[in-house]
């Protein structure tokens, strides 16, 4: 489908050196330094408000950083207009012109540039997102669906170094937004460019990008594959956003090359060095819902298991492929466990008494508690709530 | 077609269950009664009017009924000079208002949209001459301008645009008050420039405002008789057609050819609004 020729010309490397960005009443980005490598699948993921709209804005040119340098490809741009930008953005509200036709809208970036041929490209553009035989209607005429990938082939057509995607799937259904995502994925492998992804959905995130950085209050907590986030996050906040996590407070007991070992209670809970944040004192440990095994006797604790119990089993939704149980205990609160349903028939019924193991491996211990309030403390003024809401509109 | 043309909005109707016809016709009753009584009625007596020929009795006012065509051709023969002056007048007040009261609906709609006080205190300024008598205004600007200047094509076109400056300036803040700023933000992406921008984007969304605002001064402007006429800004050669059917009216009492006079200038008008609506293309915007 695609004429790889045509879109042989690569990405180029972005680089965020100390970008700040203050607004009157609160900081929506603080100091920020990142590199995304030239070709790669970024994803910006965070809650709304947490600065990522505005880091992209940034990078766009639509909004001048406090402090800092943006660098694209080598080049200093952080005091350029946004035209002069060698950037594009698929808008999450698509921002197509209502007085073009599809096509216009398309062609628009070329003419600008006085690119030869503008009609015959826009046409390629339009047949990579499949949309060709609606070159001539206008905006109003497509479907969200439509309009989004019309938006994409008005930014990918320019081949910009980089190409900025601010939430575009938001506005669709579950299964159009899954398909596009597919889409999206293998038009950025076909056409090479560096994709910049800013969006507060972690499913997506971790479905399309090679790396994704989790942002809060203006940071970035963490930022690697998703496999590795997901496997071994580093915060509370990072822990909790992106899946979900059963986190228990812990005091270290002994501390051996290999393994921590720490009291939970009742419990010991181990887990391997290199898996922990920290090494001494109390600390936040984790595991995924998913690691969780439900026993109706306690089973014998070793030191590659876990175990946590007596607890109840409180509340049970069954999703179709797993079942969520919810077990509660007095001395650890509520627990997730999700179960695969690999038999038929109930594994176990609301209030039942059971124990909870899993594989020491698969415990994290993180960076800081869930009662922190983050590293930027959280500005509750009007003014601050004022900005915000203007900014989010 | 002229009428859609001042619809600021626009937007699709929706279409209720049509259940009692009569209905409909009930609550339309008024406003036809209205148009007829007062638009059409008057309509055909101006028809017969202008057909009219001077009684035999020849008195100073006094026509019977005829189907006297030649009308049109002695008024177009004998005051051509004054159509054609209407509409040039007309054509430089509306370009130069539209020159004036573009920046000025930009400034109010998209610059002070951030602050509603200025932005309401702006629209307040432009609107308030409107609490002082359009004749007072115009007679205070011939106390204003030095008196060189009044009786000149300057001083009547000087005041037509001064007049019509509110008509112009509020269809297009309307418009403009609507910009999506993100579209803007879109042609800075697509490697507009700021200039660039503003004419494929920002005026043609704003086309509707500008048609509505430059018919809803060029119209009253063409057949204005107010300014053009020497008791306010005009002098001997700054007649407009206006002040001409004003003149056959109440002072010769040739009331067939004050008439004619009106009938002709609809027509123009008409005509010019058509050709312009369509050109613009502004039916799809709206």
């Amino acid at each position: 489908m695609v004429d790889a020729e045509k879109f042989a010309e690569s990405g180029a490397d972005l680089e965020l050196q100390a970008i700040q960005k203050r607004f009157p009443g609160f900081t929506a980005v603080e100091e920020l330094d990142l590199t995304i490598p030239a070709g790669s699948f970024f994803a910006l993921l965070g809650p709304s408000g947490c600065g990522k709209t505005t880091t992209l804005r940034m990078i766009a040119g639509l909004e001048e950083p406090t402090a800092g340098r943006i660098v694209i490809g080598g080049t200093d741009v952080t005091r350029l207009k946004p035209h002069a930008r060698p950037v594009n953005t698929v808008f999450q509200s698509y921002a197509l012109f209502p007085h073009m036709t599809i096509l216009e809208n398309v062609a628009f970036g070329l003419r600008r540039r006085k690119v030869g041929d503008p009609v015959a490209k826009a046409h390629e553009a339009l047949t990579l997102v499949e949309l060709d035989h609606l070159a001539d209607r206008k905006p109003s005429q497509l479907s969200g669906g439509q309009q989004q990938r019309v938006a994409l082939a008005r930014a990918v057509v320019n081949r910009p170094a980089l190409l900025l995607l601010d939430e575009p799937l938001g506005a669709l259904d579950l299964k159009l937004r899954r398909q596009m995502q597919q889409e999206l994925k293998k038009i950025q492998q076909d056409v090479g460019l560096t994709f910049l992804h800013v969006t507060h959905d972690q499913e997506e995130a971790m479905t399309m990008a090679d790396t994704v950085a989790v942002m809060n209050q203006g940071r970035i907590e963490q930022m690697g594959a998703p496999e590795e986030l997901y496997d071994r996050p580093r915060t509370v906040f990072v822990a909790n956003f992106l899946g979900q996590s059963n986190l228990f407070q812990v005091e270290v007991v002994e501390t051996t090359d290999r393994l921590i070992r720490t009291s939970a209670g009742s419990a010991t809970i181990v887990l391997p060095r290199e898996r922990a944040e920290r090494d001494s004192g109390s600390m936040t440990v984790g595991v995924r819902p998913e690691k969780l095994r439900l026993h109706r006797e306690a089973p014998a604790a070793d030191g590659a298991v876990n175990v946590v119990g007596p607890a109840r089993i409180t509340d049970i939704s069954f999703i179709g492929v797993s079942t969520q149980y919810t077990v509660e205990s007095a001395e650890y609160g509520e627990l997730q466990v999700f179960a695969q349903n690999v038999e038929a028939g109930p594994q176990a019924s609301l209030g039942d008494e059971v124990w909870v193991s899993w594989s020491a491996g698969h415990t994290f211990g993180l960076a800081d508690d869930p009662t922190a309030t983050g590293p930027v403390a959280a500005d509750f003024s009007t003014r601050a709530i004022a900005t915000r809401a203007a900014l989010a509109e | 077609m002229a009428i859609t043309a001042f619809a600021p909005g626009g937007g699709a109707v929706e279409q209720a269950p049509r259940k009692r016809p009569w209905t409909a016709l009930i609550l339309l009753a008024p406003g036809i009664a209205y148009m007829l009584l007062f638009f059409l009625a008057p309509f055909i007596q101006l028809i017969i009017t202008s057909l009219q020929a001077p009684a035999a009795s020849g008195g100073i006012g006094e026509y019977v009924a005829a189907f006297q065509l030649s009308n049109y051709a002695d008024a177009i023969v004998e005051y051509w000079p004054h159509i054609l002056r209407s509409f040039a007048y007309a054509l430089i007040a509306t370009v130069v208002g539209l020159l004036i009261s573009y920046p000025l609906a930009y400034l109010i709609g998209v610059k002070l949209r951030a602050l509603p006080m200025l932005q309401g205190l702006a629209l307040i300024l432009v609107v308030a001459p409107f609490f002082i008598s359009f004749l007072l205004r115009t007679l205070a600007w011939k106390q204003i301008l030095p008196s060189e200047w009044i009786g000149t094509h300057f001083s009547v076109v000087f005041g037509l645009i001064y007049n019509f400056i509110p008509f112009m300036t509020l269809p297009i803040f309307s418009s403009l008050q609507q910009l999506d700023m993100r579209l803007v933000e879109a042609g800075a992406d697509l490697y507009a420039s700021p200039t660039t921008t503003f004419f494929k984007v920002t005026l043609p969304l704003s086309m509707p405002g500008v048609v509505s605002g430059t018919l809803l001064s060029f119209i009253p402007m063409s057949g204005d008789y107010v300014n053009a006429s020497r008791e306010f800004l005009g002098g001997t050669d700054t007649a407009m057609v206006g002040n001409v059917i004003e003149a056959n009216f109440l002072q010769t009492q040739n009331y067939p050819i004050a008439a004619t006079l009106s009938i002709v200038l609809m027509a123009i008008i008409l005509v010019i609004v058509a050709t312009y609506v369509r050109r613009s293309g502004t039916e799809d915007l709206l």
